[in-house]
């Protein structure tokens, strides 16, 4: 059988929800997790239940904070001798700077985002798109190991009766090395929301807001609904929102539950990074929109008319 | 100083993707090819850091196809000094992209004071090359960078991360900076920028000049197709301000009672 384990990275007092959809998916395997720095006892207990049989989690010198040099050395040091054949992380901020060092120090090959996936025996195999998902494709990696992959958050979903596994803590000790690029500050974003690309709803404003105050009604209704407020190009280009903000091909390539597009005409560019979203919603004037092809429910109508009523019903419901 | 910039040549963001005949990637025949949109703004942070530290140059390096040289000849259209293309298919894997570079950037005799790239390449959006590079040359990194202030080789970089929060980072010698959008705004070719670039040297290499074998490859693709297409949807008419309210409610309830995502 194949030894694989898993990077995960804490959120708050949480391991982030996709450490827990690869496990669950990997059920059937013996996986160890590994972490840089502490993870919570509800951390601890959430890596059980889904199926973690060893959970490794390294300190040492230099690694209170992250650094692309400072998490690779110690990674690798303690991956050596792991024996490890496949490596797998969430595909964030962090995974996808990480990985591809940290897999070149193997002289490895890296899946990048991979939305599926399957263990044929000791083989991996994955899904992923291209082109921002105007096409998709199976990939495959080979050469030395470990294999290195990384999932896009929310593509698996979780086990609705996951396998638990031993979730034996370990703590290990490794060393950050030499760190010539150092993070010296962090400065918060303006959101304290999920980012777009971990988002389970999103509530995004195209051309038609017309100016960047008029984003305020997509807050509040994102506020109702735990959602993050996300745009188009068009918009970002106009300047009503920050490119953080962008959804598509030069943007982020998202995959909530719920995606609700408002005034947004649906670009090719823009329906490439949001079409796998599980239920999408759009909102817009012009009956003949390209988004309203992608839409499981397409509402013709003003979206300053539209808005404000539906943020109101889904008060009534959630209220 | 020595500043490197790769570059990518990718279909435009309005090219209709379509598989091959035996799935082995995407028909290229007929695409419209452009610089790849992230690139735009490494080559742009090159130029005005070339402008503000005199002597030095900026050399444009792309690996992939010699029949159309659009990316390149961009770049030196914008005020690139000089350019190397490693001749090989469009779509090598990030591993074999990221070894080819090294390889010309080495050839080239230059040692790199500033090595700059998109974050990603919009065609196979992995993210990898600039790290990968990085770690090859025994480099730092910095990836989806928005802010790059400093002189010479003193760096300050800010790195857009989850939720639009800024890590700040300090660097000091040499480094791999990955771009994002929003870090500036990339300057458009002049008419004679285009015309003094097809004076500028053009140096092309084999795969094999550079180092890279069949050997190097770590990922293989398969099975391209389009993604599953999704039965139409229910419509809805809000136009008529009496009976807004309703359908808005109409839906509401469906997004609970049958689509279960709230």
């Amino acid at each position: 059988m194949a030894k694989i384990a898993v990077f995960t990275e804490t959120q708050g007092d949480n391991v982030k929800s996709v450490t827990l959809e690869i496990l669950g998916k990997l059920a059937g395997q013996t996986v160890d997790v590994i972490s840089v720095g502490d993870i919570s006892e509800a951390g601890l207990g959430d890596l059980a239940k889904y199926g973690a049989g060893n959970i490794h989690v390294i300190k040492g010198e230099g690694l209170d904070q992250y650094s692309p040099e400072g998490y690779s050395n110690a990674l690798k040091e303690f991956l050596s001798s792991g024996g490890y054949d496949y490596v797998f992380a969430g595909s964030t901020s962090l995974g996808k700077d990480l990985f591809p060092r940290l897999s070149s120090m193997f002289g490895a090959g890296m899946a990048s985002e991979v939305t599926n996936f399957v263990m044929d025996g000791d083989n991996f195999s994955g899904t992923r798109p291209l082109f921002a998902g105007k096409c998709l494709a199976k990939v495959e990696v080979t050469g030395p190991k470990p294999h290195f992959v990384t999932v896009r958050p929310n593509s698996l979903g979780l086990p609705e009766s996951p396998t638990a596994g031993a979730g034996t803590k370990n703590d290990a000790s490794s060393s950050a090395g030499e760190i010539r690029a150092a993070i010296k500050e962090i400065i918060k974003g303006a959101s304290e929301k999920l980012d777009l690309t971990e988002a389970n709803i999103i509530v995004s404003g195209g051309r038609a807001m017309k100016e960047e105050a008029n984003f305020k009604i997509l807050d509040e209704m994102a506020d109702v609904i735990g959602a993050t407020v996300g745009a188009s190009r068009a918009a970002v280009d106009s300047g009503y929102a920050p490119h953080a903000m962008q959804v598509g091909q030069t943007g982020k390539t998202v995959s909530p539950s719920l995606y609700i597009a408002c005034g947004i005409s649906g670009a090719i560019q823009h329906l490439a990074g949001m079409r796998t979203s599980k239920v999408i919603v759009a909102i817009n004037t012009d009956p003949d929109a390209p988004i309203f092809t992608k839409a499981d429910y397409g509402i013709v109508g003003d979206l300053f008319q539209v808005v404000p009523i539906m943020t109101e019903e889904f008060k009534k419901l959630l209220g | 100083m020595n500043i490197f910039v790769c570059v990518k040549q990718v279909p435009d963001t309005e090219t209709k993707v379509t598989p091959n005949g035996d799935g082995s990637y995407i028909e290229t025949s007929s695409i419209k090819w452009i610089m790849n949109p992230y690139d735009e703004f490494a080559v742009e942070q090159a130029l005005l850091h070339k402008a503000a530290n005199a002597g030095s140059t900026v050399t444009v390096v792309r690996v992939g196809g010699a029949k159309d040289t659009e990316a390149l000849r961009t770049a030196l259209a914008m005020g690139a000094d000089e350019a190397i293309l490693v001749d090989s298919a469009d779509n090598l894997d990030s591993y074999m992209t990221a070894k080819a570079i090294k390889g010309a950037i080495e050839k080239s005799g230059k040692t790199p004071d500033l090595i700059l790239a998109g974050k990603q390449a919009i065609d196979d959006d992995c993210l990898q090359v600039p790290q990968v590079l990085a770690q090859m040359m025994e480099l730092p990194s910095v990836s989806v960078v928005v802010g790059f202030e400093g002189e010479g080789s003193n760096l300050t970089l800010k790195r857009e991360v989850e939720g639009g929060a800024i890590e700040v980072y300090n660097v000091s010698g040499p480094v791999v900076v990955a771009c994002n959008k929003g870090l500036n705004t990339p300057r458009y070719a002049s008419l004679p920028g285009i015309m003094k670039a097809k004076k500028k040297p053009l140096t092309t290499l084999s795969l094999g000049d550079v180092g890279v074998s069949d050997e190097d490859q770590r990922i293989k693709y398969s099975d391209f197709q389009l993604p599953p297409e999704k039965p139409a949807g229910k419509k809805f008419d809000a136009t008529d301000e009496g009976a807004q309210a309703s359908v808005v409610a109409e839906v509401v309830g469906l997004l609970r009672t049958e689509a279960k995502v709230i």
